[in-house]
């Protein structure tokens, strides 16, 4: 059924100069019919399968089976190179297999950088184990002791004398055996890898993506399928007063309207609401869309106007509502220091804006769900489904597809859900394919923020006080209607400022939500890290210091933070400080290596400037620094991106370096051009033209280097977003002498 | 009835001619290397080639196309060897994917018009392409390694 393809064998990768020992495999997926379910689960007496990550057939294939979504951080190369080198497989004899949604993996939520930092010690083990079993069936073979034996190229070998056999070979053997008790497992070290580390692994799917054959959501074809759109409220919380069905169905392909149940908040993963629209095919479902001419009933959330909005968040800021850290006194050390310096910042809603709006296919039938989805969390949707449609979580089968960009909008379910609940009304597979414009007004969005910082200089020209004021709109109002404060959004950036100063306070203020709030690509860091990082420099400013050295400066002596010392209580992306602790000296050393790479301090032509910004995310360590020229119009070019990331040791440093690329373009994105405003509750913006993101001529280049670490794997996805903004708009103060304090900078007509 | 022409074979349309040739290559005629991304003609993850000229299939009504000959990612080359394709692996471009037929053929539209483009050639040409990935850098260096590899195969 998979076929594995060598795709090195070919003349043209010779050509290109790929060396051999280059490992390119391409593997033949079945086609979404026949992917087998919860096919660890199903054990034939052909197969070894010591763990649910790991088969070996008599064929000796080694099937291994990913169980986190791939949205382009390369996650379907990245667990079989942690896999097969622990078990001593073929990087040509793999089979990549995509698990359904099933707790049996452990968590598959696909965000918060988490795959690798989670799963590299599970899946070593898992490798390990089924290598160990290998061994000793081998040496039982053999009589020999299994410390003489090892594994090579899906072979146990026996050096002394030579001997060899398939893991193939060994399968009905090893499957006699017990699995090997954990702490009995012995690992490989480092220096013996064979792909971890490796930066010339070539990605699982590569020559599926660059011939049209990989399967997206919204690819996703099942025999009689029928196709909807769906028209959803445009102000969250607003019921159907009416709609003309007649009119819909009057169009050619058009075969039926189904009103949803309407939304009651709070909105969770809940579909929105609405009226479906299930057609022939994806234009009649549109143009019958078009035709429903549906009147909306008021409702509370109209009121939200992003004008009057940021007022009330700023007016909010001065008068906090709970403060998460503090130490000493800020106002004593204020009404002491020498200079007092003052700035507020402002960051606009956004939206993820994936490639590939939100899809899936649901097949209901003899009391079962068949569902595909491009989902960040294959176990999020089975649970919200069973949940609403009443069928038991058992009998809801998730298919995890390709997704086209995720970023955090596809770990929110509410589109399965809609799929799900017309097909099993309609009896017939349903695919659900969100629009642009559905994708831009109808989305969980990043929080608007506004943020006052306050700092104290002494005589000294030392920071002695900091005191930072946050509004914005709450991820939990999401999870419990009404909620008006951050919780644990306030761990990304605000209350882990590491910086050295005698007295801090951070307080946050009210900020009710008016749109379903989410989490994007490093979340509330975006806000937070580009008020944190430019006010950083405004002070260096204030003290006369080089941007970078009072950087080096302000993080003091090496140490490691514990901010509950300062009453703070901060959840460490869900890590213990043993185990990740925050390591100013780490911070340091991602400051000096990016400082070597772009050559900080050099002269620069007139109108160019370097800004530097550094940060720690997902217990990953990022510092920036980016170098901007103005032309004679005053239009600013971002030219050069420079990265030292320390995400400790480096499992796929080909991927890490294409994250760190594309975080480049996230965060110039952020920075330059997007901006979603509202008008009486209604998203003023519905596609590219009006919510605009980076385009190649936008593009940097980006220049990454990754400290080598044997410290345990931190977040990648995520870490390198953050530092963009602030090291941009650093550059242009240096550049121009002009700090700029909202996004997006188009405004100003500079970009 | 309509006849389209793609990737060399014929196929009879006989639904509505207004729809455009992004709906028709995927639901009716199940080529799904062709991407939706806004239907606008906004972010190029739909450009196929009619004879030979990219285009944006979301904007283009099938009724407008008739006889022209289309070519989509499916149809570049019998075995995924085109030089474009080969570049592209060979630098890992993609992230998620998902832009890169779009990105793809409009890049061979480039190079086959201009064999040695030049980075402003480049982002002219790229413009209308949009990689929410960020995967823009290696597209440029890609779009140079393939135009080298083409003179290599015709010199060789």
């Amino acid at each position: 059924m998979k076929q594995i393809e060598n795709v090195s064998r070919r003349g043209f990768l010779k050509k290109l100069g790929i060396s051999s020992t280059a490992l390119v495999i391409g593997v033949q997926l079945p086609s979404m019919l026949t992917i087998p379910k919860a096919l660890a689960g199903v054990v034939g007496s052909d197969k070894f399968a010591p763990n649910v990550y790991v088969q070996i057939g008599i064929d000796n294939i080694v099937s291994i089976v990913v169980h986190r979504s791939e949205m382009g951080q390369g996650i379907r190369t990245s667990i079989p190179m942690i896999v097969a080198d622990e078990l001593g497989a073929d990087w040509q004899q793999i089979a990549v297999v995509q698990g359904l949604g099933d707790k049996k993996y452990g968590s598959q939520n696909t965000d918060g950088s988490r795959s690798v930092r989670r799963f590299y010690q599970p899946l070593r083990e898992a490798g390990a184990s089924a290598r160990m079993m290998l061994q000793q069936a081998a040496a039982d073979q053999w009589q020999v002791d299994v410390s003489e034996t090892t594994a090579l190229n899906n072979n146990i070998v026996h050096e002394k004398s030579g001997r060899s056999l398939s893991f193939g070979s060994l399968v009905n053997a090893a499957s006699k055996l017990k699995v090997p008790e954990r702490s009995s497992l012995i690992l490989k070290a480092k220096k013996d890898f064979n792909f971890i580390g490796k930066s010339d692994v070539a990605l699982v799917d590569g020559e599926k993506f660059v011939t049209g054959a990989t399967t997206y959501g919204f690819d996703v074809e099942l025999p009689g399928m029928q196709y909807a759109v769906i028209a959803r409220p445009p102000v969250l919380g607003a019921k159907v007063k009416s709609f003309n069905s007649e009119a819909a169905k009057a169009i050619a392909g058009v075969i039926a309207v189904v009103q949803l149940p309407d939304l009651e908040e709070p909105a969770v993963f809940k579909p929105l609401g609405g009226v479906a629209v299930i057609a022939k095919n994806t234009w009649a479902a549109m143009k019958g869309r078009e035709a429903l001419a549906i009147q909306w009933h008021e409702s509370e959330h109209q009121s939200y106007n992003s004008d009057s909005y940021k007022k009330a968040l700023a007016a909010s800021c001065d008068n906090p509502e709970k403060v998460l850290r503090s130490k000493g006194s800020v106002t004593k050390a204020l009404a002491e220091a020498k200079q007092v310096i003052t700035a507020s910042y402002y960051v606009p809603e956004l939206i993820h804006v994936p490639m590939e709006p939100p899809a899936a296919a649901a097949h209901y039938h003899d009391g079962i769900f068949d569902i595909w989805a491009c989902t960040q969390t294959p176990q999020s949707a089975q649970g919200t489904v069973a949940q609403i449609t009443g069928v038991a979580a058992e009998n809801v089968n998730i298919n995890v597809t390709l997704l086209g960009g995720g970023f955090g909008r596809k770990s929110k379910p509410d589109f399965i859900v809609e799929a799900a609940i017309l097909s099993k009304q309609l009896n017939v597979p349903i695919k659900v394919m969100w629009s642009r414009e559905d994708e831009i007004q109808n989305g969980y969005y990043h929080a608007v923020s506004y943020q006052k910082l306050v700092a104290g200089i002494d005589d000294n020209n030392q920071v002695t006080a900091w005191q930072h004021h946050v509004a914005e709109p709450p991820i939990g109002s999401t999870f419990s209607k009404g909620a008006d404060l951050i919780g644990s959004e306030a761990d990304l950036g605000l209350i882990d400022m590491p910086y050295d100063i005698a007295n801090v306070s951070c307080a946050v203020g009210k900020a009710p939500a008016h749109t379903r709030i989410g989490w994007m690509r490093s979340v509330t860091n975006i806000n937070h890290v580009f008020a944190v990082s430019s006010f950083v420099d405004e002070l260096a400013q204030a003290k006369g210091l080089d941007s970078k050295d009072n950087l080096i400066a302000m993080l003091g002596t090496d140490r490691k933070i514990d901010f509950s010392n300062e009453n703070a209580n901060y959840g460490n992306y869900g890590e213990t400080l043993s185990k990740f602790p925050v390591d100013t000296a780490r911070m340091k050393a991602v400051i000096e290596k990016v400082s070597a790479m772009a050559k900080w301090g050099r002269t620069l032509p007139k109108g160019r400037g370097l800004g530097i910004a550094m940060h720690r995310s997902f217990v990953s360590y990022v510092a920036c620094i980016v170098e901007v020229s103005t032309n004679s119009d005053g239009k600013i070019k971002v030219e050069d991106v420079w990265l030292a990331v320390d995400c400790g040791l480096a499992v796929n440093p080909e991927r890490i370096r294409s994250q760190m690329e594309g975080a480049a373009i996230f965060g110039l994105s952020l920075t330059f051009f997007s901006e979603l405003t509202a008008k009486n509750g209604v998203i003023e913006q519905s596609n590219f033209d009006g919510y605009q993101v980076a385009r190649i001529a936008d593009a940097p280049t980006t220049h990454v280097e990754i400290i080598d670490s044997d410290a345990p794997p931190g977040g990648i996805g995520e870490p390198g977003v953050p530092p963009i903004a602030p090291a941009i708009c650093n550059a242009i103060f240096n550049a121009t002498g002009k700090r700029y304090r909202e996004l997006p900078l188009k405004q100003y007509g500079i970009v | 009835m309509i006849t389209l022409s793609i990737n060399g074979k014929d196929h009879e349309f006989n639904d509505d001619g207004d729809m455009p040739l992004l709906w028709a290559l995927r639901d009716i005629l199940k080529y799904t290397g062709t991407k939706y991304g806004c239907g606008k003609g906004l972010c190029g993850a739909c450009t196929v080639h009619v004879d030979g000229q990219p285009i944006r299939s979301c904007v283009m009504p099938v009724s407008a196309i008739a006889k022209q000959k289309i070519t989509t990612i499916e149809g570049l080359s019998e075995n995924g060897d085109h030089v474009v394709q080969q570049a592209w692996q060979t630098l890992n471009v993609p992230q998620c994917g998902y832009c890169q037929s779009g990105q793809i053929m409009s890049a061979v539209a480039l190079l086959e018009r201009n064999a040695k483009p030049n980075d402003q050639e480049i982002e002219q040409a790229m413009s209308g392409n949009i990689c929410r990935c960020g995967t823009y850098q290696r597209i440029k260096e890609a779009i140079h390694h393939a135009a080298d590899l083409a003179t290599e195969v015709k010199g060789s």
